[in-house]
């Protein structure tokens, strides 16, 4: 009995937690009268015409949008994954002069708040002529490629300070230098903590706002989330079905790691104590 | 899994049993060497993406600049941001409320729905992993602009909670439109997103011993004892890690802000987050030296913060390995 009435709160809980994403996939396919009256979750009748309307909404269409975002994460992920790699193995590996004093201002910037630097960077890059330059998106990249995201940094030397050291002593005895061990040993073991940084330094990037609104000025480069906004402009009552059409369709890529690495991304956390 | 924020961070050091012998110099020399080449990307990022960008905006902070002149003509104003900042910006400690308001309500809500669930969830069951994997759905979601724009939609005049209300003969209020609730529908969406800190709860009661339940049991402790003098002090590492983790974001939100007032902290500045006061004044009045200013009050204010809740910390935060060691 008790059990049950676990079960049933939790499913309660739950009905109210997923009601807005259910509401959002409902109401993106709704026509402008439905929108108004009918306050259900599903549509009456079913108007795919959202979808191609927002997709044709603003003078850039939003097929640019998501490949811009898609190319800005899909850079970071890599930039990401790479630069924090070596960072890691550096501290967690290695043995040289300094070390646990580096290793302490990588901690202390697990913590520096993003706004914070956001202004004088603004600045140097502006004079380096990378914002509105001809490839806009240096600003936004060049800092994942060396290895700025502390969290993942942090992230695999913890991984790899469970990588027994044996591995590394008896590699040493024959002779290895520090970077075949990173070759041989670290980088092969290092995978299930390179996998959890790629999703999350995808799934962050996908969703980051902050940055790339004070980077990105031309309607072209915009990524999908800042040409969101441009809806928040125009929120007459047509316009709402093709916002929530794009809202959902920029959400999917999100969704779809979810569903394939949901374990992974749970227990990322677990051992990171990283923010989803 | 989830040992404390303490006991974790510190540096991954060479154990004592792998000190080098005397013999070993030239391979140390070969380390040291290395060990800076694996580093470089992390330090030349260290240098010219965080520290260089810190200190100049230490010196702008002093400043009055507009971005648009060469950095050579920013104008030495010395104290006068911070004057300013302190005793003539109404606006400024406006958003230092909203911002305080938002964290001090929304971040111990969340915490308790997090706990509140994990606890539910705590318990060997079918289905677990798809609770515990939907529950965490919104963590993933919620940041974005696409779910602050389906989140201001529902608490519009006509928008779902309304028509909700509607059913029961309540009539709601336009509660993103309206100063008194504004603030209130991005609290809520932030404690939507409690399925993070759930996670790291849910791993921590894993941790906690059976053997304490049993030994309070016998001694006749009732669950709501259990749970006051067995899971609250075993737990604290974690609630206390999710809470430092928890504020220093709660401080940070500007995403949700933006998207409700379409960036200018409305209605009647009621959504205007320290973070948004702070990008309006750099980047659409381009008062760069001023936003450079709130910058670094902010740094300090969240350090400041962090280091009370560290120091109270230790009235509460129980850690057992100290005592058993």
């Amino acid at each position: 009995m008790r059990g049950r009435l676990r079960l049933l709160v939790l499913i309660l809980i739950l009905a109210v937690v997923l009601y807005p994403l259910i509401w959002m996939v409902g109401t993106s396919v709704k026509s402008p009268e439905e929108i108004a009256s009918n306050i259900g979750l599903f549509p009456e009748s079913f108007t795919p015409g959202n979808f191609t309307s927002g997709w044709q909404k603003f003078d850039v269409n939003f097929g640019r949008f998501f490949l811009n975002s898609a190319m800005v994460s899909g850079l970071t992920v890599i930039g990401n994954t790479v630069s924090c790699l070596l960072a890691a193995y550096a501290f967690g590996r290695l043995r040289f002069r300094l070390r646990k004093f580096w290793f302490s201002i990588m901690i202390a910037t697990l913590l520096l708040p993003g706004h914070v630097l956001i202004i004088p960077q603004y600045i140097l890059f502006r004079n380096l002529g990378w914002v509105g330059g001809d490839w806009p998106y240096l600003p936004l990249l060049v800092p994942q490629f060396l290895a700025t995201e502390a969290f993942f940094v942090f992230l695999m030397v913890q991984f790899m300070r469970g990588i027994p050291r044996e591995l590394d002593e008896a590699a040493k005895i024959d002779g290895a230098s520090p970077y075949s061990i990173f070759q041989h040993v670290i980088l092969p073991l290092s995978r299930p903590a390179l996998v959890t940084t790629a999703i999350f330094s995808f799934i962050w990037t996908w969703n980051d706002f902050f940055r790339q609104l004070v980077f990105l000025s031309e309607l072209d480069d915009y990524t999908a989330p800042v040409a969101l906004t441009l809806f928040i402009d125009s929120t007459s009552e047509s316009s709402v079905g093709p916002m929530f059409a794009m809202s959902l369709l920029s959400l999917v890529p999100v969704f779809l790691f979810f569903v394939a690495f949901q374990r992974m991304l749970v227990e990322g956390i677990n051992t990171s104590g990283l923010k989803g | 899994m989830v040992r404390t924020a303490q006991s974790r961070i510190k540096p991954a050091g060479p154990d004592p049993a792998h000190r080098q012998g005397p013999g070993l110099r030239r391979r140390r020399h070969s380390e040291n060497l290395s060990g800076y080449a694996f580093l470089s990307p992390w330090l030349v990022g260290l240098l010219a993406i965080t520290a260089i960008p810190m200190l100049l905006s230490l010196y702008l902070s002093f400043t009055d600049y507009d971005v648009l002149t060469p950095l050579s003509e920013a104008n030495w104003v010395g104290w006068d941001n911070y004057r300013q900042m302190f005793t003539a910006d109404p606006t400024y400690w406006h958003a230092v409320r909203v911002t305080l308001t938002f964290a001090l309500v929304a971040v111990p809500l969340k915490l308790a729905a997090a706990l509140a669930v994990a606890l539910l969830l705590n318990r060997a069951m079918r289905g677990i992993g798809v609770f515990r994997g939907l529950f965490y759905l919104p963590s993933l979601l919620g940041g974005s602009v696409a779910l602050a724009i389906v989140w201001v939609s529902m608490f519009n005049r006509d928008g779902a909670f309304n028509s909700f209300l509607a059913l029961f003969g309540i009539e709601g209020a336009p509660w993103v439109n309206d100063p008194r609730w504004a603030l209130e529908t991005l609290m809520l969406l932030a404690i939507w997103q409690f399925g993070a800190p759930m996670v790291i709860f849910l791993a921590g009661l894993k941790q906690v011993p059976t053997e304490l339940y049993e030994a309070a049991s016998v001694d006749g402790a009732g669950r709501w004892r259990q749970f006051r003098n067995v899971t609250l002090p075993m737990l604290s590492p974690v609630i206390f890690f999710n809470l430092v983790l928890e504020t220093i974001n709660g401080f940070q939100g500007f995403t949700s802000a933006f998207v409700l007032s379409n960036g200018t902290g409305g209605p009647v500045d009621s959504t205007l987050m320290y973070t948004l006061n702070l990008y309006i004044k750099g980047f659409v009045e381009l008062d760069m030296g001023y936003a450079s200013a709130m910058a670094w009050v902010f740094l300090l204010a969240i350090g400041l913060i962090t280091m009370v809740l560290f120091r109270t910390g230790r009235f509460w935060v129980h850690y057992s390995d100290a005592e058993e060691h």
